[in-house]
This record gives structure tokens, sequence and C-alpha cells, in this order.
């Protein structure tokens, strides 16, 4: 993650007017002459969204172009059109000035449109090598296996992508698979490569070793085209930036000629603050006290290895790590969700660990998961019942559902967390991720909570409704809950936690103060690097 | 004894044979990502049609030409409903197993009568079928017999060492995967759907032609299922299957030919015991790789029975 220093040097440049950002280029001027992708009016409508509105995008050749939004802004989508996987309603596309129409990836790629998708599409139990050629016809029809493995180890040491050609891709590392699928692009050819959030999955340095490579690519001649919805690595690396929010393109500026904050207020629509309120408050009694937990993965992997933490009460304990670092299966050892192999949870001086899920509810144990649609909620059942999911017990009407009496709540709590919905009786499926975000938030927070576990609790939302959720976490902290936060959002973790934890392999690679929590230190922790002089 | 063993299992390879199409054309199907039940549908058409067609033409090959028309038709009946329509998959499979039956007893009720037909003719390999143990086991038998042996090497080579072969275990596992690099996902599919079907037409003829030349309504008796077992047992691996279905040919015999053996010539719950043993394997092995994930570390093509949609988001 770049520091805070090398945007601040492009901020120090002031953007003079709208009219001139537009006709003067970046620094490279000369070598972007031409247009390698001319997009015009294109137009795409999923049932329900209207996905890319009259979007027109011009890329020049030989550039690296980012292209920013929030969730859901339309980005990926307009992406997949240009890499022939989705086809447009309407509208024109020109790729090094011949006006194509992709019928398929495969007329992307003959034309030289290659996209790293961001769930990457690899063949888990195939090796590099197939993966790499999949879809080659240039190959003959033998396919000879130590052939195959020869031009691949060729292509990636030509590119600057050393790959292993005869791993199996369940064995490699997310950094190692996403070289993977850049090398099969470049393999077949493409002029332009998209990477869809090429960070979203990497450690800080696997990031930065990517941004070189990068560089490197777009210096041998080639365009680059990323999608991003962080602006640190948007201002650290593109040359110009095309912002787009709900569906449209809200403007394509140079790199050199805009701020974040611009940039910022470009993606949001206004200006917005990240900044929390953050209430001073008394930390509390020690609340809940994990002792060295052992948990093991769905494939009966060592996820969490001998973990201890401390939780307080009034305090926000933030957990930073890259997804996969064990944070799923700590929150549910935390539930009872999932079995320990070895350790204790001690809550207010008693050890539950080993409790089903029934008694950690009823010990005052709130969780919000990760997964809204399907661990957070019953998708198919309506707002009110599934606001009833954990007091149907205690309600009144023995074998009956207590119907006024969940009717009554279903009503408060809507009104209360603000939900948009069209009544209480619609199921939940149909909410928005921001209001279904807060229907859970409404039944977990509305029960006699002591303890919370909020699992990547704005991901995916809009500004408004990260807004909201944040205030709701703060209230909670106020009220005296001891709040477990584990985010793969680094904001997110260090605008909000007390302390903060950082998450390695399923173990706590160190706990810093919020004071001393800074994006460097918790980088380098992230990737499982202990810095030199952090006491341990 | 020697001699025993070895008719056990010269008649393990000439009844497992049948199976061995059908399971053959039950891998491909699968490893395309496709699940096909009604493999039994497809052999019992296949068996009755060719038994129809020899009896008209009194060409033998022609029967199992047009068996193996058959059973891909019917298979493309099912990749239409289950991969253009999108109907769930299992559903498809089990309706084209009792479609299967009901035609081929339907249509095939003119030929139980028949009694003199054609077979596929028998060919003892020069000098090879003289070899002790060997020769009979693997050199004296129907045509049929050896263009299994010809097509298990086929096949694998197919599946790992050519082009369309990783292609086709690209779609099996990552469908989305293979779509993005250019590969006709859906076009693939179907065209081994097809040729799943047309193994398994194979397969029935197989047995109305050259093992038992009769036609009777249900001929097949269940071995369309034991073919969707065996590729299981198999791992989806084309060499496996040839052994799991030379092994259940020699079980589904061994009850007929015990009793031309000493003591068990006696006992008449033995040949019931030993009819089940068949069934019972396939029950294990589908039971075996439906527990937990073993499944999926046994092989199993990662996007087996599930339809691929290119434009279908995930939010």
């Amino acid at each position: 993650m770049p520091v805070e220093g090398t945007f601040r040097r492009h901020c120090s440049m002031p953007r003079t007017s709208e009219s001139q950002s537009r006709t003067q280029t970046g620094p490279r001027a000369a070598a972007h002459s031409r247009n390698m992708v001319e997009m015009r009016g294109i137009s795409k409508r999923f049932p329900g969204v209207l996905a890319n509105d009259r979007v027109n995008l011009d890329v020049a050749a030989g550039s690296i172009h980012a292209l920013l939004g929030e969730n859901g802004a339309g980005k990926s989508t307009l992406m997949h059109i240009l890499s022939g996987l989705y086809r447009p309603d309407s509208g024109t596309m020109k790729v090094e000035d011949r006006t194509v129409s992709f019928a398929s990836p495969l007329d992307a790629i003959q034309a030289g449109v290659g996209m790293v998708h961001q769930h990457f599409m690899l063949v888990e139990t195939q090796t590099v090598a197939e993966n790499v050629v999949l879809g080659d016809h240039r190959l003959g029809f033998h396919m000879d296996p130590s052939a195959i493995r020869d031009t691949v180890a060729e292509q990636g040491r030509a590119s600057g992508l050393e790959i292993d050609p005869d791993a199996l891709i369940w064995q490699l590392s997310v950094g190692e698979r996403q070289r993977v699928e850049i090398v099969k692009m470049l393999h077949r050819g493409a002029r332009l490569l998209i990477l869809d959030e090429p960070t979203a999955v990497l450690t800080p340095q696997e990031a930065d070793t990517l941004f070189d490579r990068m560089r490197g690519m777009a210096e041998a001649g080639r365009t680059l085209l990323f999608i991003s919805h962080k602006l640190n690595e948007v201002m650290a690396l593109a040359e110009t930036v095309t912002v787009m929010r709900q569906g449209r393109v809200v403007d394509t500026v140079p790199q050199s000629q805009v701020s974040r904050r611009e940039l910022v207020s470009m993606m949001v629509g206004s200006p917005v603050l990240f900044d929390v309120a953050i209430p001073p408050v008394q930390q509390g009694r020690k609340l809940l006290s994990l002792r060295n937990l052992t948990v093991e993965n769905d494939r009966g992997q060592t996820a969490v290895d001998n973990l201890s933490l401390d939780l307080h009460q009034r305090e926000i304990l933030g957990v930073a790590g890259v997804a996969g670092n064990g944070q799923r299966e700590l929150a549910e050892a935390i539930t009872g969700l999932r079995k320990l192999q070895g350790g204790a949870v001690v809550l207010d001086g008693f050890d539950v660990a080993g409790a089903n899920q029934r008694r950690m509810i009823d010990l005052g144990i709130s969780w919000v998961p990760q997964d809204r649609q399907h661990t957070g909620t019953a998708p198919n059942l309506s707002i009110q019942e599934n606001f009833d999911l954990k007091r149907y017990r205690t309600a009144r009407g023995g074998l009956f559902l207590d119907r006024s009496g969940q009717a009554s709540r279903a009503a408060a709590l809507l009104a209360k967390y603000g939900v948009a919905a069209a009544s209480r009786h619609q199921p939940v499926r149909l909410l928005s991720g921001g209001n279904l975000q807060k229907v859970i938030l409404a039944r977990e927070l509305s029960t006699e909570l002591r303890v919370l576990v909020a699992e990547s609790p704005t991901r995916g939302l809009d500004v408004g409704a990260i807004q909201t959720v944040h205030e709701l976490l703060m209230e909670q902290r106020s009220r005296g809950v001891a709040i477990l936060l584990l985010s793969e959002d680094l904001q997110e973790v260090l605008s909000l936690s007390d302390r903060v934890a950082v998450i390695h392999s399923g173990r706590i690679m160190g706990i810093l103060p919020r004071v001393r929590a800074d994006a460097d230190t918790i980088g380098m922790l992230m990737a499982g690097v202990v810095p030199a002089g952090m006491p341990t | 004894m020697i001699a025993f063993l070895t008719a056990v299992l010269a008649s393990g390879v000439r009844t497992g044979t049948s199976v061995l199409f059908a399971t053959l054309g039950e891998l491909f199907t699968e490893r395309a990502g496709v699940l096909n039940l009604g493999v039994e549908g497809m052999m019992l058409m296949g068996a009755m049609t060719g038994f129809g067609i020899t009896w008209l033409t009194g060409n033998p090959w022609l029967g199992a030409l047009a068996a193996m028309a058959v059973g891909g038709l019917m298979a493309l009946l099912h990749a239409f409903v289950a991969l253009v329509l999108r109907a769930e998959q299992v559903v498809s499979g089990l309706a084209l197993t009792f479609l299967g039956s009901g035609l081929s007893a339907v249509l095939g009720s003119p030929l139980v009568e028949v009694r003199q037909v054609a077979r596929i003719p028998t060919w003892s390999v020069p000098f090879l079928s003289q070899i002790p143990v060997v020769g009979p086991i693997l050199f004296d038998h129907n045509f049929l017999v050896y263009i299994g042996f010809l097509l298990v090497p086929l096949c694998w080579f197919w599946i790992y060492r050519t082009r369309p072969g990783l292609e086709l275990r690209a779609i099996g596992e990552n469908p989305a995967a293979a779509d993005v690099q250019g590969i006709k996902v859906m076009r693939q599919r179907i065209l081994y759907v097809a040729f799943g079907g047309v193994l398994a037409g194979l397969g029935g003829a197989t047995l109305s032609l050259a093992l038992t030349p009769t036609w009777v309504e249900g001929l097949i008796s269940g071995q369309g299922w034991v073919a969707v077992g065996l590729v299981i047992f198999a791992g989806w691996d084309p060499i496996r299957a040839l052994f799991g279905s030379y092994l259940f040919g020699a079980l589904r015999r061994l009850p007929i030919d015990l009793q031309n053996f000493g003591r068990f010539r006696a006992n008449p719950s033995l040949g019931y015991f030993t009819s089940m043993l068949p069934y019972l394997f396939t029950i294990v092995a589908l039971l075996t790789v439906s527990i937990g994930d073993i499944g999926r570390r046994w092989g199993a093509p990662a996007a087996l029975g599930r339809a691929y949609v290119r434009e279908d988001r995930d939010a």
C-alpha cells in the first residue's frame, strides 16, 4: 500500500480547470497519440438494474488507465463487455481503430483484449501450463506435456513473470495464481490487459510487486486498464483515471491533474469524510478472553493456531488481515458454530468453550457474519421472520408463532434502523446489500448482547450504508458492548478500532493501540513480517 | 482350478464389454460436467434397436450402428432439456431412463418371439489365442470386445494428451474459465453428451447382438446403473473403467460359472447371493463417493451437474 506521501505530492499540483484537464494529457502524451479502445454509448441492463448507462470510454495505447468507482458502479460490467463476456444492449466499440462486436471472449482475445478476472478463471486441478494453453488453437491436436511446459516457462521468463509450469493451481498462493492469469493472457497475445480489482486479495507487498510488473508491461508497449475502488493505488499507478458512478462515467482525467479529494467526490457524488466520530469512553473490564485457541478449517487444516486475545467492555478490537487467514474460523469458533481443537473461550470468568450456538446466543454473543445472504439471513423468509430468528423460543405463543408480537417488533425495528423495504412481509432476498445488513444488525443488536463479533460488516455497501453501520457499532461500544471487528478493509479497521490486532496464518502477529497503528506497519504484519523494533 | 478361473475371467471380459461401452460414454459426459442418469434407458433402446435392425437387414453391424444412432439421439434429448432449457439434470436423466424402458418395451414387443438373428462374429486371433490362460481370456472373443480394447487407450489419449481433451477437462471443472479462454462450452457439452449416448447405445447392442442374442423387455437389467456407479469407481479414468467393467462382468457371470464347479452346484441360495454382488458393488461405490468430500478427492469434475450460463450474475 503506497505511503500517504505519494498522493500528497500529486495533490500539491493544482487542478486548473475542467477544459484544460481534458486537452492536456499526461507526461507521455506523445506515446499516446492513438486510442487502444473507444467505447461509445455502451448500455447494459440486467433484471432490475441498469448496470451501464450510455458509457463512453477512451483508453490511450500504451497507457495505464484506471477505472475507479464504488462497488456496483458498473465497472466490472463494462469490462466484461469489453472482454466479450457480456454483450451490450446498445453502443459501439473500436479496438485499435477497428470497429468490433464481440460475440464471445474468443473474439475479444483475437482482437488483442485479455482480462484477468477478480475471481480467477483457473482450473484448480490442472497444472499452470495446462491452464495457460487452454483454448489456444495454435497448438496442434496432440498435446505433448513437455512441449507445453517449455512454451509456458519461456512465456513466463519473457514477460518477467516466473511461474512453475508443473505446479497445480490449487497449490499456488493467490499472488501466484494472479501471475498465471496474466501469463495466460500474454500467451494469447493480449495487447490490452484488463485487471479487475487486481489488489483485492493481495498483501500490500504483493501489490507493490504487481504494480512494478504492470509498469514494466506498459513500458513494453502494452495497454493496461485496471478496475479499482482504492484511491491509493489509482494515484500511485494510473496515468489516466475514469470515474464511474451508478452505471455512468462521471469524468476522465489525467492523474497528475486531480486530487484524491476530487476523485472521492466524483466517486460518491458529494464530498464525504471518512472520519467516524469516536465518542471518548472509559474502557471497561475484560469481558471475553480467548486462550490458546486452535481451530481447523473445513479441509481439516489448522486455520486458527494457538491464538490468544482479550476483549474489553466498551472496546472495538479490530482484526486486520488478508482474507483467508483464519478470520472466518475465529468468528465461528467464538459464536459456537465451529468445533475447537484446543484452547478456552472465557466469557466473564467462565470457560464456555465447546458450548453450542444456542447457548452462546443465550450468553449474549451476537454475530454479524460475512455471508449475509446465507449465513446471516434465511433468504426466502420475510423480514419479519428473519427478525425473529433468534427470539422465537422465548416469545409468547408456545408451539405457535406469536404473529402479532412479531408484527409489532418488526414494525419498530424497521423504523428504528431505517430499512428501506416495501413491507415487513418482503422476502429478505429482495433487499439490497445495505438494507440486508441493517436487518441483520437490527436482529443482533436488539438482543441483550454483551459481545458482538462483526465480520466485514460493510463489505460491498454504499457510502451511506457504511456510515450507518459504523454509527451503530459506535453506539454499541458506548453502551458497553465488547466488539470484535474482523475486516479486510484496512481503512475501516484503522478508523474504528481502539486496538488493532493483525492476523496472519491464524496467528496474531501483533496488537497495536490506535495511535501507533499505521498502514505500513500493519501491512508488514499482514504479510507475516514483524517489523524490526516492534515489541511482540 | 486354473481352468475355472480362466473361464471366469474370459467370460468376465466378454460380459463386461457392454457395460464398458456405457461406462466410457458416461465418463465423457461427466467429464464435460453433465450428469446423465438415462444410461439404462439409452442402453435398452440401443439393445432393442440393434436387435430389430439386425433382424430386418440380417447385418449385425448395421444393427450396432442403428443402436449408436438411437443412443445418441436420446442423449441429445437430455442435452436439450438439461443444457438448453436448463432443467434439473437428475430429473431429466431419470425421465430418459423411464422413457427408454417404456419405449423399448412397446416398440420391441414384436421382437420378443424372434429367435434366429445374426450375431456379431467371433474371431480367435491367430497364434495369440493359443497362449495358455491369456489366450482364452483376451484373444478369443467377438469383435466388439476387441473394439473395447482399442477404445480404452484411445479415450485415455484423448482425455490426457490432446488439446480437445484438455478443453473437455476444463469445461467439467470450471466452465467459466474455459469460456473466457474462448472455448464454446455449450457446444462441446452437447457433443460429449451425444457421444455418451452413442456409446450407451452400443453397450446395449453388445448385449442383444453378441452376449444374449435375444430381445426381452428390460434386457439390460440394471447394467446402465452399474455403468453410472463404475464411472465413480473408476475415478473418471478410462483405464480404471476397463478393469471395473471386467470385474463387474466376472461378478455377473460368477453364479452361472459356479453352477459347473464342484460343491457349489447344489446350493441355490449362493446363486442369488452372487447375482446380487454387482449391484451391491454399485451401491457401495455410490455411497463411498457421496460421503463428505471424498468425491472431490476422488476426482469428481467440480462443475458436475451444474448448468453454466455466461451472464448469470453471482451478485
